[in-house]
């Protein structure tokens, strides 16, 4: 039988997606259902003296309104940042209440005030315009860098400061910088990113009062960690008695890990007034109130000898948190991101520093890559500065001090397993034609642009990740998954993912593992997600762990399967268990011709007796069913790698920077399925050139949010790329059964310093992201028109 | 409010309808023509994209008062008896797709591209999508789609 692990196999969940068959929440609608209008705050610091509801709770069709005391009356609990952080003087991080409607105070612009609930959605709206709030308005906290001189914006949380957190050797990293030969040093700027996935963040509370069952469909990344947070701090609803439904997500990127205001609101209400409530976001509302990403300020300094030798790494980080602690909002500028500072390079001491800061903006938590770009974008921003302060070559520098031995303990926290970074290396240099490339740039040159390089190599931590290790560290959670294997009595296979899929193909993916495994056909599998009442509670999407993490327990599931069908195929053979092969679906008798395949044996499983001709008694011990549960915890994070290199050809007219060529190397371990590798890759590559490029998300000094629609947020289109040139060198993880890696973020960690070198290179001065026509223009100007050498 | 007579996917539909209305409201909540998807409210994203009289429009912004008479199609009217169109199958044998999101406006966008140009070369594809956001593909697999479909039609 053909292998399907490694086989580009089309996508089982196309059609339905293809044919306007895709069934995303605001698709759904109940019967009696009604709608929310949520009245936001238009300010970004204030105190609210009232909220008057008369009028508008007579407005025409109104069924109720809700405000920030009615939720503090039932006491429901405020959402929560699920990871502790502690800081350098050993106390733990100070988080606010976070409310799902506001009840003193409003903190960014877009918090939620009062929930509007009416017969249609139009008479909501026009209910919430009569909504009258007072406010006494305060000045707004804007600026990452400011926050910690601002005045407080909560009266116990002294300098805005929510953690004050290191990591590393500060004595040993001092030394290496004493007896450095050069010490290169570099100011940087992460932009502020809004995720911005297609589908607007939407959701339905649907309170049964016969059954006292809630329900909430919603754009979720996991649904059962929702349920699980709004159960357990929220207080909604018991958790037996409550199930989280997401079903077709619009992408995620991040942005649908957490349980919203909306979420919580639109839950609790539906048990109040016992009727369906539906809320589906405007893409303004997005912008306002989905979590952001990055925005960070980093001073970072390197140590080098004369040769070219990396001996030590300082960084000193402000990380923007935003107004309120999301769930993960405080790992990712920690854990997620200071380990991974030292890049795939054998640096022998290192020490970081982040201070997380609180500011009058919309919250700030994951987005693809997580804390993974931002240490990515900083090592190889100082290393493409070091090599060229010494005058080495990029790729010459960074071969000197990659890691080439494993496993390889790196000096701060990360054992990474397996990699060959220069195998990556060599294969992008040549795919990319690097040794040509001055005539490309004398071509360019020619035609008035100026052309550059750049490089990034880079590694990340992903497969999040070992219970143990992450409980250790602060995290409220275990970073396990689940899968169920039921093999059906005819033979066909329901598998139920913990893992859920909002265009990562796991529909596919994760069929190509049980087929493999067990020798079924895939259009007999089928990979059920999304639904805490169907499958057994999992933790999600997102630290590209869907496959290394969830795709091993699907794994484990079915080697579970294998073993007790061996039990009963020894039965029915009248062998013994150990003398039973499990060959492409069949379970053969060693040193004979008999055997039973997987069908007959659950077939058996089910039906342990006699049935007219049929006789399939069970062994003594064993029970019924054919029907597996694993949930697997992996005992390490994965390490993906590679090498992206990216030329870039400046308009010295216009300023505007086109990538022109990209090239992408990447060691993601076992791929089960190419095609969808790929898609991720080009997917990961063009939001990371975004970030570099177009993007950024912008308040005034007021706080109110500039960048609040896709006039004024430059999202990257159709025609700003070149073809993508992708390859991949293999080193599989040791660290689960399938010795995949993850490969979702990748590309939108190795892109922003691959295309920012690149522009670096190309004008000669620094500059920071996002490298805009405006910006790159200015540079040009002051530095001088650069004419074609003759 | 005014009495308007439309032909949506092939079939007639005369209906009272308010002057207000928004194409994609109308085809999402009173036919529950799904498929058709809104993603801003800046008339940007292109996820609406259906066809009418021929042509793409986004319907977040066209009101329905001003389709009288007016032949619509949309996602759901483009595969026939089940089958799929040249260029839905082309964006699957590409994975042209991932969340699916932006995927019908996207298909109804490529559909419009091919009836006005038999054979476009890249970068004609890239300019005339540009109306389209996909945050997943990074396009790459939805220009080879469109290109691989030209070949075929």
């Amino acid at each position: 039988m053909a292998s399907l692990i490694g086989s580009k196999i089309e996508r089982k969940e196309d059609k339905k997606f293809l044919t306007g068959k895709g069934r995303y929440t605001a698709d759904i609608n109940l019967v009696n259902q009604t709608y929310a209008y949520f009245v936001r705050s238009p300010h970004a610091r204030a105190k609210i003296n009232s909220v008057d509801i008369s009028k508008a709770s007579k407005s025409p069709g109104v069924v109720k309104i809700f405000t920030g005391d009615d939720i503090a009356k039932e006491k429901i609990g405020g959402l929560i940042a699920g990871w502790k952080i502690v800081s350098q003087d050993g106390k733990d991080m100070k988080v606010p209440n976070h409310p799902p409607l506001a009840k003193d105070s409003v903190n960014y612009v877009g918090d939620h005030v009062a929930v509007v609930i009416a017969e249609t959605l139009e008479q909501a709206k026009n209910a919430a315009e009569l909504v009258d709030v007072s406010y006494k308005i305060l000045k707004a906290v804007v600026n990452t860098g400011d926050a910690m001189k601002s005045e407080s914006i909560y009266e116990d949380i002294e300098q805005n400061l929510c953690f004050d957190f290191i990591l590393g050797d500060k004595g040993k990293t001092e030394d290496s910088f004493s007896s450095a030969d050069k010490i290169i040093k570099l100011d940087l700027r992460n932009n502020r990113l809004i995720p911005n996935a297609m589908e607007p963040r939407a959701c339905i509370g649907d309170y049964n009062p016969s059954s006292d069952e809630l329900t909430l469909y919603t754009t979720s990344q996991n649904p059962h960690l929702s349920r699980l947070v709004l159960s357990a701090f929220g207080g909604i609803h018991p958790e037996h008695k409550f199930r989280v439904v997401a079903p077709d997500v619009g992408g995620g990127f991040g942005s649908k890990i957490y349980a919203y205001a909306e979420d919580a609101v639109t839950a609790w209400a539906s048990k109040k007034i016992e009727r369906p409530i539906k809320w589906v976001a405007e893409r303004s509302e997005s912008f306002l109130s989905d979590c952001h990403g990055r925005d960070h300020i980093t001073h970072v300094e390197l140590a080098i000898k004369n040769d070219g030798k990396i001996t030590g790494l300082k960084v000193d980080t402000i990380a923007n948190i935003g107004a309120y602690a999301s769930l993960f909002a405080t790992v990712t500028p920690t854990y997620l991101y200071a380990p991974l500072i030292l890049g795939l390079y054998d640096i022998p001491t290192a020490f970081i520093n982040v201070k997380g800061v609180f500011t009058n903006t919309a919250p700030v938590d994951a987005y693809r890559g997580a804390g993974r770009p931002e240490a990515t974008y900083l090592i190889e921003r100082i290393v493409h500065k070091a090599a060229n302060e010494i005058g080495m070559d990029q790729a010459e520098f960074r071969r000197k001090n990659f890691v080439d031995k494993f496993p390889h303990q790196q000096c701060l926290v990360h054992n990474i397993d397996s990699g060959d970074y220069k195998a990556h290396l060599d294969k992008a240099l040549e795919i990319s034609d690097y040794k040509n490339f001055k005539n490309r740039k004398s071509e360019s040159a020619r035609k008035g642009k100026l052309r550059g390089i750049g490089f990034s190599t880079y590694i990340e931590a992903c497969g999040i990740a070992p219970s143990a290790v992450v409980m250790s560290i602060g995290c409220g959670v275990g970073l396990w998954e689940s899968a169920e294997v039921r093999f059906n009595a005819t033979g066909n296979v329901s598998v139920f993912s913990g893992a859920h899929s909002h265009g990562q193909g796991h529909d596919t993916t994760f069929a190509q593992i049980v087929g493999d495994k067990l020798g079924v056909s895939m259009e007999n599998i089928d990979i059920v997600h999304g639904d805490t009442d169907k499958g057994p509670f999992g933790m999600g999407t997102y630290g590209s762990r869907s496959l290394a993490v969830g795709g091993s327990a699907i794994a484990k599931a079915c080697d579970k399967i294998i073993e007790k069908g061996k039990k009963v195929a020894a039965h029915m053979l009248e062998g013994k268990p150990e003398d039973i092969d499990f060959i492409d679906g069949d379970f053969v008798l060693k040193n004979s011709n008999k055997k039973k395949t997987i069908g007959e044996v659950a077939f058996a499983c089910y039906l342990p007796g006699q049935y007219g001709e049929i006789k399939s008694p069970l062994p003594p011990g064993v029970e019924p069913g054919l029907n597996e549960t694993s949930f697997y915890d992996p005992i390490n994070f994965s390490f993906p790698a590679g090498t992206h290199i990216c030329e870039v050809e400046v308009d010295q007219n216009t300023g505007e920077t086109k990538v022109v060529k990209y090239t992408a190397v990447d060691d993601f371990g076992t791929i089960i399925n190419p095609m969808i590798v790929e898609g991720q890759v080009h997917g990961g590559i063009v939001q990371g050139i975004g970030q570099a490029l177009y993007e950024n998300s912008y308040y005034d000094e007021s706080g109110q949010l500039i960048t609040a629609s896709y006039m004024d947020y430059t999202m990257p289109r159709a025609d700003n790329f070149p073809q993508i040139k992708i390859d991949y060198t293999t080193t599989p993880a040791t660290s689960n059964p399938l010795g995949s890696k993850g490969c979702g973020e990748a590309g939108a960690i190795a892109s922003p310093p691959a295309v920012m070198n690149a522009v670096i290179d190309a004008i000669g001065t620094d500059i920071s992201m996002p490298a805009t026509a405006e910006k790159v223009w200015k540079v040009i100007k002051k530095n001088g028109y650069k004419k074609a050498a003759a | 409010m005014a009495k308007l007579k439309l032909k949506i996917n092939g079939k007639e539909i005369s209906k009272e309808i308010a002057d207000n209305i928004l194409l994609s409201d109308f085809l999402r909540d009173t036919l529950l023509l799904t498929g058709t998807h809104v993603g801003c409210d800046t008339s940007q994203c292109g996820a609406c994209v259906v066809h009418l009289n021929g042509n793409s429009v986004k319907s977040c912004t066209t009101l329905v008062a001003d389709c009288n008479g007016a032949e619509i199609t949309t996602i759901e009217g483009l595969s026939n008896n089940g089958s799929m169109h040249v260029m839905q199958e082309s964006f699957k044998k590409h994975h042209g797709l991932q969340c699916g999101f932006c995927t019908p406006g996207m298909v109804m966008s490529a559909v419009d591209l091919l009836q006005k140009n038999k054979n476009p070369n890249e970068k004609e594809i890239r300019d005339w999508l540009e109306g389209n956001i996909c945050r997943c593909t990074g396009y790459q697999n939805i220009v080879a789609a469109v290109k691989d479909a030209a070949s075929k039609m």
